[in-house]
Formats: structure tokens, sequence, C-alpha cells
């Protein structure tokens, strides 16, 4: 099996780029079009998606998600349909996937036949957010067995020691929650002068600490620029709220035909990781029939954030 | 944080605890369920939480400041009063009341929320956070924030806050901020899931009065060990009154399980006593529209912790429904699933109707007006008394009184009378 989540980390850090992971809810905005918005944000330039698996009781997610949720379940959605969506994209895209959402549909569809499904499908790989490595026996020997990454997650309230354990425990990348908050919080922004803000501490800490995987920020990002204040100490930053948000609003306010929406979902993801409106060189999908693979090139703007060590 | 720790499997046999009853295990198991199923933002929170409770636990002076509480400002010992005129109508078991609807607030609840205040000063912590399904345990936790001093705020969902609205009053009166959740459908789920995410947004500072004994590891332990108190002085009434200390059988309802597993607690070890928890059965079981967990759920997690669940086929959280909005509740205290799948206590339950019932009997024979939630319990002692027969003691927990809740059984009776 290709290590596709692990190619893509290696590549980017070769041309010194950030990861640009972007999520979106499963059945949003409506169980015909998840498939066509992945391939919109594909386009857009993310380098991995999060699929969320909706659940009726989210206790990590912040208002947007919580409601793309309860969307998606009034129109039904299950996880065989967030399974069939992974294999349809996997059948045009080579751009890893990770499966987000709460342990218990999981430990109810089987933790075993999950991950042999979600593996199947073409998912890469597994975030359960109300799954501390405590805990993690439950599914870890079965993402193991499937090949597919477990990530865990650390905040800004995680303890030297702790951070180095959940490294060593996750597979695929370490997320690093920039708040403490929940999905969609305010980012407790850096103040103008030189001291580094609460959160820049917190991520250069984390990146001292995490060593054997990939570092990844996610929480409160809303724009370019959060992206890039952010993932100046990690590898990458991820984006979820902010994306269901501009979804909903184009899907619920905005009477345009769906081409004209999917490409504004697109300009909103190339916006998020360049910063450019999307004239640039954009990435042409589906993935494997580009000629020149490579993405705009984007440079740390910080201290050296080369991985090193690894 | 020990390497150790990490290095766990799940679940855990514990044959080694075999002989006595000692759970939950370090890692707050129940055999198959518990734990502490919480985002990471928490950890540090529920760690902390579990080794001040590890000082506090080997405190005399903690647990002598509770007890003294639960004297001076609750009432207690809460007297256990025999039921002549039930037992004699139902020509069976003597049958006894542990008068938990005699604490003040009306109910067992003040035992749990005076300990965890206690907790909370001892780390430092002055605002409270909980949440609530009738208001009930808001009222106890508003109740104490006001006689500590602590800030204190509420989630409950805004169909219940329309439902009881009484109980609304009562808390602002206490001087509490009660926040409206309008998330999924706006009951004790969805404001247990808000009084979640307000403790994520600041683990630091908030201490979280959880009001059953559901949540992540420590909850269940602690709030367990804050209403033993109940069996406690059951047994030591008990041999006053009967010249033993335990019973043949011991009753009581079950929602989170609370009232429940701090009556039965003290007598697990002792396995002639037979131990009864009743689920409410809301509408009947057959229709779905029911709050029988552990009857019609399934092993899942919910709120923390693994425990039995209503749950679709999907694992999604369904809705509970009982008449008694305490016992209105998808999840269950995962103490009461291991003992239900060890076979320690045995669970059924009752309907709104047959609830309803409970209340008119134990008015008209005793002079008690109980609870919903209690009458859920006084219906299993018809049957119960039946069986056991003259010679045998039943100790039923009477764990509220019905005031709250007059309306609805006003408007349940007249229903019951139509159809009949």
């Amino acid at each position: 099996m290709p290590d596709r989540l692990a190619d893509t980390f290696r590549a980017l850090r070769e041309r010194d780029e950030k990861a640009m992971g972007l999520f979106l809810t499963s059945g949003f905005p409506d169980p015909g079009s998840t498939l066509d918005v992945l391939h919109a944000i594909d386009r857009g330039g993310a380098d991995f998606i999060e699929l969320g698996m909706p659940f009726s009781d989210p206790l990590a997610e912040g208002k947007p998600i919580q409601r793309a949720s309860e969307r998606a379940l009034a129109h039904g959605a299950t996880l065989d349909d967030a399974f069939e969506t992974v294999h349809r994209f996997r059948t045009e895209s080579q751009t890893p996937l990770l499966m987000m959402g709460y342990l218990n549909p999981v430990l109810r569809y089987g933790p075993a036949r999950f991950c042999e499904q979600a593996a199947e499908a073409g998912a890469d790989g597994l975030i359960l957010p109300d799954l501390p490595p405590e805990e993690g026996a439950l599914v870890e020997d079965h993402t193991r067995a499937a090949g597919l990454g477990l990530v865990y997650l650390i905040a800004p309230n995680t303890p030297d020691a702790r951070i180095r354990e959940i490294d060593h425990r996750a597979t695929g990348f370490v997320y690093a929650v920039s708040v403490t908050g929940l999905t969609g919080s305010r980012l407790d922004d850096g103040t103008d002068d030189d001291q580094p803000s609460p959160v820049e501490a917190y991520l250069k800490r984390a990146r001292h600490l995490v060593q054997e995987n990939p570092l990844l920020v996610g929480f409160g990002i809303q724009s370019h620029e959060d992206a890039m204040r952010l993932s100046r100490h990690t590898d990458g930053f991820i984006v979820g709220s902010a994306l269901i948000r501009a979804v909903r609003k184009w899907w619920d306010e905005r009477d345009a035909p769906a081409t004209e929406r999917l490409e504004a979902v697109e300009a909103f993801a190339h916006h998020l990781k360049y910063g450019t409106s999307q004239s640039a060189p954009r990435k042409s999908a589906p993935r494997r029939e580009q000629s020149a693979p490579r993405k705009d090139t984007l440079h740390a703007s910080g201290p050296a954030t080369a991985a090193g060590g690894r | 944080m020990p390497v150790s720790f990490f290095k766990t499997t799940y679940p855990m046999p514990d044959v080694a605890e075999k002989t006595t009853y000692a759970q939950p295990d370090t890692r707050g198991r129940y055999g198959d369920y518990g734990g502490a199923f919480v985002p990471e933002i928490l950890v540090p929170a529920v760690e902390a939480l579990k080794e001040a409770y590890a000082e506090a636990k080997d405190d005399d002076a903690f647990w002598a400041e509770h007890r003294a509480l639960l004297e001076d400002y609750v009432g207690r010992p809460t007297p256990l009063t025999f039921c002549d005129r039930l037992t004699r109508q139902l020509g069976g078991a003597k049958i006894y009341a542990k008068r938990e609807d005699l604490c003040h607030t009306g109910a067992h609840k003040l035992n749990n929320t005076i300990g965890q205040a206690l907790m909370a000063r001892r780390m430092g912590k002055e605002r409270i956070i909980a949440e609530t399904g009738a208001g009930q345990h808001g009222v106890a936790t508003a109740t104490v924030c006001a006689k500590f001093g602590l800030e204190c705020t509420v989630y409950m969902g805004a169909e219940d806050m329309q439902r009881q609205r009484l109980n609304v009053e009562r808390m602002r009166l206490l001087d509490a901020e009660v926040c409206e959740v309008t998330s999924g459908s706006e009951t004790l789920k969805d404001a247990t899931n808000e009084a979640i995410r307000d403790w994520v947004a600041s683990p630091e500072e908030t201490f979280y009065i959880i009001g059953s004994v559901v949540g992540p590891h420590p909850y269940p332990m602690m709030v367990r060990d804050f209403h033993r108190v109940i069996g406690r002085e059951t047994r030591r009434q008990l041999a006053e009154r009967e010249g033993r200390e335990v019973p043949d059988a011991l009753v009581a309802c079950v929602g989170g399980g609370s009232n429940a597993i701090g009556l039965f607690h003290p007598f697990l070890e002792d396995e002639q006593v037979e131990i009864i928890g009743v689920e409410a059965a809301g509408e009947g079981l057959e229709g779905g529209r029911h709050a029988a967990t552990l009857y019609g759920g399934s092993p899942g997690v919910l709120h923390g912790a693994m425990s039995y669940l209503l749950q679709t086929d999907a694992g999604q959280v369904e809705l509970a429904h009982s008449v008694s909005a305490g016992l209105d509740y998808p999840g269950i205290g995962p103490e009461h699933a291991h003992l239900k799948d060890e076979g320690r206590a045995r669970y059924q339950s009752a309907t709104d109707a047959e609830a309803l019932e409970g209340v008119q009997l134990l008015s008209e024979t005793e002079g008690i007006i109980p609870a919903l939630e209690t009458a859920h319990a006084v219906a299993a002692l018809p049957e119960l008394a039946d069986a056991l027969g003259e010679n045998a003691v039943i100790v039923f927990n009477c764990s509220g009184r019905g005031d709250k809740d007059m309306e609805t059984i006003a408007g349940g009776l007249a229903s019951l009378a139509e159809k009949v």
C-alpha cells in the first residue's frame, strides 16, 4: 500500500512548503455535494483532506461543525456513505484522506470492520478526538492491521512528557490544537511587539518535542494570514470551521449554479493556502494527470522549521 | 505522566479482584466499562481531579467537613421510615423508605454537590459549571455555590427550561446563571454536551460538577462515594430497627444511577441482599419511547465513559423518553453496567403509567408524595413484597419529593383516568 500521507509530507518538506489539511463533514452541505466539494478543495490546493463522520453528540466541536453534523444526520448520512465518498474520491485523486469523528459510531460499526472498510475505500488515517491514548488500545491494533494512521491530538495544556508520549503513539501526524477551546474558536492572537504570543510559544515547544511525526496545527484558523502565522513552527495547518461556514454560505445564501459554487470553494481553498486569488499556478485535478506536480512554493517565514531529526 | 499509564489494554479482566468488590480499578474501569474518553484538552483537568480526589479520599478532615455539612445544612441522617400501611396493603415483606426526600432541596442531590464543591475549593477553583435536565441538579449546584460563595453557570436545554420554569427561577434566585442550550434535542444530553464544551474552553479555571455517576473517571467513583452515606446510614438504622444490618432487598430508581449506587454500594458484598434498579420504561419498552438504557441499550461511549447507551444501529445516540425528567437520559453510570453484566444487581423497569400509580400508592398509604423518579422504585414494590413474603425486609430509596412534579402528576393521573 502506498503511504500517501508520509509521501505527501516528505514532498512538501523537500519543497519547504506548508501542508494544508481541509476538513469537510461527510453528507454536508448535502449528500449529493460532498464529493464535488472534496474535489473542489483538492483542486484548490488541499494537501490532505479530513472527512468528518457526523455524530449526534460531537463534544469538541464549535457551532459550525456541530450544525454541519446535525444537517448531515438529518439527511441520513451514514458511515457507509462516507466510505463510498472516499472510494469515489480515491478513483480520481491520490490526495491523502483521513476520517475524523467520534468514537461511538466507530465502535458500533466494529473497530476492525471499520478500519478494513476505511482502508479498502482508500482512506489513509483516522482521527478520533474523544479517544485519548490511554484508551487507544480499542482501535490501535485495527488501524495498524489495516495500514491506517492513527492521529492523536495535543493541546496547549498538554505537559511536555505527555507530548513526547503522544508523538510516540501517533502515526500519520500529531494534531496540535491551537487553542484551549472548541473547533472554530477565536485564536489567541499574537501581540504586535516582538514577544511571541502564547500560542506561538506553545507551538514552538511542541515543535521541539514532536520528533517522530509531522506536526500540524488546527482549530480557529480562518485565513491565509492565520495559517502562515501559526504554521511557522509546524509542518502545516488544518482548516475546518471556516471552510464549513464558507460552504454553507454559498449553498444556503447564494442562488448560483453548482459549478459557480464549486469554483468559489476552490478559490477559497486556494486563497487559504497561497494568499492569492486563483490566477497563479493551480493544482489541476485529478492530480495523477498532473505533468508538473509542483504547487506554489511557500517559504516558511519564521526560524528554521525544517524537519529536524526526521 | 508515567509511561506505564499508556500501556493499557481494554477491556482488562480483573481476576484478582473477584473475592472482594473493589471497583473501579486505577484507570477507572468497572469491568469493561468506565474509563475516560475525553478530548486531549480535558486530560490534564481530569488527571488533576483524579489526583486531588485520591488525596481527599484519604483525608479524614475532608470527610469530616463533608459529614458536618450533610448534618448541619442538608439535614442528615435522613430517617429510615417503616411504611406500615404500605406494608399491610401489599401484604408481603416489610417495607422501609430511606427518606432522601427530606434532604435540603428535596432529594439526594446535595450529598454529591457538597462533595464536589469541597473538591472545587480544595483545588482552588472558583467557577462552577453544571448540566441539568429537570433542574434538580442545577438547583442543588446553585445551592452549594451560594453557600460556598462560588460563581455558578448551569446549562439547561431550551425545552427543559420551558417545562421546568420554577427550577429556572430557583436557580436564578440562588444567583446562578442559567444558559439555554439550543443544540441537538435541547434536553439533558445536550446540556451535558454544552457543559463539557464550556469545560473544554476553560479547564484551568472551571470545576465541572457532574450530576450523576456518569462522565469520565474519576467522576462515577467520586459521585458514588459522596452518595454512599445513603447506604451506610441504612445499615446502621436497619440494625437498630430490625436487629440486622442487611435487608433482603434494596430497590432504587436508575437514570444515571446516583441515588441507586449510593444505596447499593455498601451492600454489594452482602451476597444475600437482592439488589434491584428500576429504569424508566416510558411509554413502554416495545415502542422505543423509553429510557431503559440497560434493557434497550448496548455498550458505547457517551460523555466520557464506556457504558450502556441508547443508540441507533449507526451508533448515533438516541433520545430517551420518560415522564420523569430525572430518568430521561440515554446513558447510565458505568458501575451499573458492570453490576448488570456481573449479575450482582438486577434491573427492571416501570412505565410512565406504573410510575404514576406508584405516586398514588405511596401518597395514599404513607402520606409521602414521591418524585416521579422515585415513583419508579415504588412501582416495583408490590410484586417484590409479594415474592419475598412476610419475613423479609425491603428498603427502597425514597430519593426525592414530588412537589416539583405536581403539574405533571396531576396531568398524568387525569389522562390515566380518561383511558380507564
